[in-house]
């Protein structure tokens, strides 16, 4: 696997306050990674450490394998942070020129891109007339313009309505499938669950989990079962070894594995033992539930 | 650095404030020759300006550089604008994502200013050269090309000025009050003249001490020409009044402002560099 950043043991202190502390974490090629964490838990800070625009207390970064520096690298990156910032007097094809010329690309590009974002139509109104949905799909055709490694996103659909939410992250999903490298930045976990394939999870700037998404809880799932019987229904299942928790809610019991089982061999046991269901669902714990669980351990 | 000062002329030409003080900037400077036209005719008292002498080689250098280093105040309002709307319209921060260094946006920014400089010394250069050709009495090869240190001296000060006024973009980072502290500044170094001459020394160390404050070496740069003028010499002559002073434009006044512009555009890279956007 080809590494696109490293981050070590970065640390950030804004006056007392530590934003990011002893931050590690690597970002591989091709993989779509989300970094999740509550408002305030360092994510901006993170993204503006490795992006160049805050100074690190102290701890390392490096994009692709170190072997060039920060600022030649940042031209192989797109990144879109907060706010999409442009001059609001000069319209998408103007705006877009300049950061061809920062990033030195040719100005091929900018129809293409403006296109895949559905702005063409509006390439000669100024940015300022744009809505905000607009401006926030302006900055991701400006992000790639120069056909980026790696695109970084930092919640770009703050603010926007389900319209807005929805086309970009269309967006976003075309562009994995590009087989660009992503780095999200969000505090909506649905968000991250929809497209990532990766997570890291921070909090006050520690680094509680980074890895996939699949492997975040150690767990096996749970079943939610209903029968006419609820109470057998619970005995035999308390009995059996391969279950932990059993709770009931609303008439749905909810079973933990404690090992691997597929619905198929619970139905068949279940039925064996006279046990009819009407109701029989296998799932894996959401995200948000992982991640409320994770961030409360700690 | 081509390309960055392309980047710089696309922000600034396509701001239609920049571009309107801009061009009247320019149109200002070529419009110094309209001082020619100025003509009195009040009954026996006939009065050109243009048959006075200010228009006589070498001294037309030292006049029209006087004269049109009063307008920089126009460009010091675009280059105010252009560094603080960088931080008000957040872009400072999109472009150095983007992928420009802050050295490169400091380099880039510098590079406007010198070139702001150079086109108007350019400017001044021809309008003199056509303005005195057609009303000096003197037109000798010799004396047309003598006293030319006023021109890189009105390079060397719109330079200390301008990155003056770059420095205050940044440190204020907004355009009107970076042009607020650029007024407070210039009654400030007056106040602490006063001050030095009234309590501290004499007057004549005060005024040893004035040369090297930051905007009173560029303006000594350049000093006042009217005294120079023959009718004012003659005037003075019979008051009695001796008006003789020395205009000349010395090395170490150069040598003062550039370690000025030199510390001022260090201290703006310093603070960019210091600063989490």
């Amino acid at each position: 696997m080809e590494t696109i950043l490293t981050v070590n043991h970065l640390t950030k202190k804004f006056g007392y306050l530590t934003a990011v502390n002893d931050l590690s974490f690597t970002i591989e090629k091709g993989n779509v990674y989300g970094i999740l964490g509550p408002n305030g838990s360092g994510k901006s800070t993170t993204l503006g450490i490795i992006l160049n625009v805050v100074n690190r207390t102290s701890g390392e970064f490096s994009w692709f394998d170190g072997s060039t520096t920060t600022h030649d690298a940042l031209k192989k990156v797109g990144a879109i942070i907060e706010r999409p910032n442009f001059y609001p007097y000069m319209n998408a094809i103007q705006n877009l020129r300049l950061v061809c010329k920062i990033k030195d690309v040719p100005e091929t590009k900018i129809q293409e891109k403006l296109e895949l974002v559905g702005l063409w139509d509006r390439r000669n109104s100024k940015f300022k007339t744009y809505s905000l949905g607009m401006k926030q799909r302006m900055a991701i055709a400006s992000a790639l313009l120069n056909d980026p490694e790696i695109l970084i996103l930092d919640e770009p659909t703050n603010g926007l309505d389900p319209q807005g939410i929805h086309q970009i992250r269309e967006i976003i999903k075309t562009i994995a499938n590009q087989g660009t490298t992503i780095l999200l930045a969000s505090h909506l976990l649905d968000e991250v669950e929809k497209v990532c394939s990766h997570v890291i999870i921070l909090r006050k700037g520690e680094n509680l989990y980074s890895g996939p998404v699949d492997s975040m809880l150690a767990s096996h799932g749970f079943f939610e079962l209903r029968s006419t019987d609820l109470d057998q229904l619970r005995t035999l299942l308390e009995k059996s070894a391969s279950f932990g928790k059993i709770e009931n809610f609303n008439g749905t019991l909810t079973a933990y594995l404690k090992e691997e089982m597929d619905a198929e061999s619970l139905n068949k046991m279940l039925f064996e033992k006279g046990i009819t269901l009407s109701h029989l669902v296998k799932r894996k714990e959401s995200l948000e539930e992982q991640f409320l669980t994770l961030t409360k351990n700690q | 650095m081509l390309r960055l000062l392309q980047i710089e002329f696309i922000k600034l030409w396509n701001n239609r404030a920049s571009k309107v003080l801009i061009i009247s900037y320019f149109v200002l400077l070529t419009s110094i020759a309209l001082i020619a036209a100025i003509k009195f005719d009040i009954g026996p008292v006939e009065f050109h300006l243009a048959d006075q002498g200010i228009f006589n080689f070498p001294y037309i250098w030292h006049f029209n550089t006087f004269v049109t280093a009063l307008f920089k105040l126009f460009l010091a309002i675009v280059i105010v604008s252009m560094m603080s709307n960088e931080y008000s319209n957040k872009t400072i921060k999109q472009n150095l994502i983007d992928g420009l260094s802050k050295k490169e946006f400091i380099t880039s920014k510098v590079l406007t200013v010198i070139s702001f400089a150079l086109i108007s010394t350019l400017f001044v250069f021809v309008v003199s050269m056509i303005l005195g050709l057609a009303y000096s009495d003197y037109n000798e090869m010799s004396i047309i090309f003598s006293d030319l240190e006023f021109l890189p001296a009105f390079f060397i000060k719109l330079v200390g000025f301008f990155s003056f006024c770059l420095f205050l973009g940044i440190l204020v980072k907004r355009s009107a009050f970076a042009l607020g502290f650029l007024i407070l500044w210039t009654i400030f170094e007056q106040v602490v003249f006063g001050l030095l001459g009234w309590k501290v020394m004499s007057w004549e160390a005060a005024k040893a001490v004035k040369r090297f404050f930051p905007l009173e070496s560029m303006s000594n740069l350049i000093k006042e020409p009217f005294t120079r003028l023959s009718a004012v010499q003659n005037i003075g002559q019979q008051i009695g009044e001796d008006m003789k002073f020395d205009y000349h434009v010395y090395w170490y006044e150069f040598f003062i402002v550039i370690i000025w512009t030199a510390i001022f555009i260090y201290l703006s890279y310093a603070l960019l560099k210091k600063r989490d956007l």
